[in-house]
């Protein structure tokens, strides 16, 4: 069980913070062409998402999975975007990153006066908090790589 | 248990076959007093509705009846215009029938497109080496399973979040694939598939795999 890494996107595609754990392969590109590259992928997926189905979506998850790893896709009301990469067995990522949107960006970026909405968010407590509360999650037990 | 439909995608990423199984109808009746709650708005020639998503009628939802009259695009079947008669104080109280639309044949061809760049997509942005394309895609009320074989034909199976032995079924139509198409000799390769016999197996693994304790057949 492990989580590798995290984008967060606000509701222009623009990427508002990066973290990284256990990653074990870099895209090969600048980080600005990977967060444009999975935006446009979460983009074109939740478009295919809602044309396929069958029947009315409930917003809000969804997840995909290939044999390396399982991409989470949360979606708060303010369409801002959590992207979580885990691998395929990780399990409550959903309740996950619910507590990551509650408990971290909303107490320490949307009430923070000195962090700008629409910026990517810089701040070190931000940074921190979600490191703690990764590390803290029963999903990541950090593997000898 | 059900399972909703089955695409059958070719290498180069072109639609080859695809049914219909078990599409459940979504449509929702309801009459309206004088100004209309609901904003609708034209596209793709249906009236569809683009806000104020109340009783089951959400947006994207299309107007299919108004009172117990078939609309057909925007005529209602008295040759009326639907967005006038709406308009029209003196029709209310109405009574409105909305259905959630159906993708129609072009967008299915255009949607199995689609999927091909998100499956290339999916390895390239692995944080893992030698990651494969997407296996399972699953939102809150379905699962798509999808089966990529060795010569890169992909299967993919829409069905319930709770349906069992997706991955044997997509097996059992790979092999019907290979058994009733591939074996044909009027079947030229990329082409969509019309055979009988394919057909026919393929209703019955569906329907087998929708019954319940069913392991492998």
């Amino acid at each position: 069980m492990t989580i590798y890494n995290l984008y967060i996107f606000d509701r222009d595609g623009q990427m508002l913070y990066y973290g990284e754990w256990t990653r074990k392969k870099q895209s090969g590109m600048s980080r600005e062409e990977e967060a444009k590259l999975m935006y446009g992928m979460i983009f074109s997926i939740k478009s295919f998402v809602t044309k396929m189905s069958p029947v009315d979506l409930r917003e809000g998850y969804l997840t995909y999975c290939t044999n390396k790893y399982r991409l989470h896709l949360f979606e708060t009301p303010s369409r801002i975007k959590f992207v979580l990469n885990t691998d395929v067995g990780a399990q409550g990522i959903k309740e996950l990153l619910h507590q990551i949107y509650t408990q971290v960006y909303v107490e320490y970026v949307s009430f923070n006066p000195m962090c700008p909405l629409n910026k990517p968010i810089e701040s070190e407590l931000f940074a921190a908090k979600l490191d703690e509360v990764v590390r803290q999650s029963p999903a990541y037990a950090s593997r000898p790589a | 248990m059900t399972i909703f439909s089955l695409y059958i995608l070719s290498k180069s990423g072109g639609l080859i076959y695809q049914h219909d199984h078990n599409l459940p109808t979504i449509e929702n009746e309801k009459t309206f007093s004088f100004p209309l709650e609901l904003k609708l708005d034209v596209q793709n020639r249906n009236v569809m509705v683009s806000f104020g998503q109340r009783d089951g009628i959400k947006v994207g939802h299309m107007l299919v009846a108004i009172n117990g009259m078939k609309v057909t695009g925007q005529q209602l079947d008295d040759g009326r215009d639907a967005l006038q008669v709406l308009q029209d104080e003196a029709n209310y109280p109405i009574n409105l029938k909305f259905a959630r639309p159906r993708l129609t044949t072009n967008e299915k061809i255009f949607q199995a497109s689609m999927f091909y760049p998100l499956y290339a997509l999916a390895c390239q942005l692995s944080p893992e080496p030698r990651s494969s394309g997407i296996e399972v895609l699953e939102a809150d009320n379905f699962r798509m399973n999808c089966f990529q074989t060795l010569t890169g034909v992909k299967f993919m199976v829409i069905s319930d979040p709770k349906q069992s032995g997706v991955d044997a079924l997509l097996h059992r139509v790979y092999e019907l694939y290979a058994d009733f198409a591939l074996k044909n000799p009027f079947y030229s390769l990329e082409m969509p598939i019309r055979c009988e016999l394919f057909d026919e197996h393929l209703k019955t693994a569906l329907e087998q795999a929708e019954r319940p304790g069913f392991s492998n057949v």
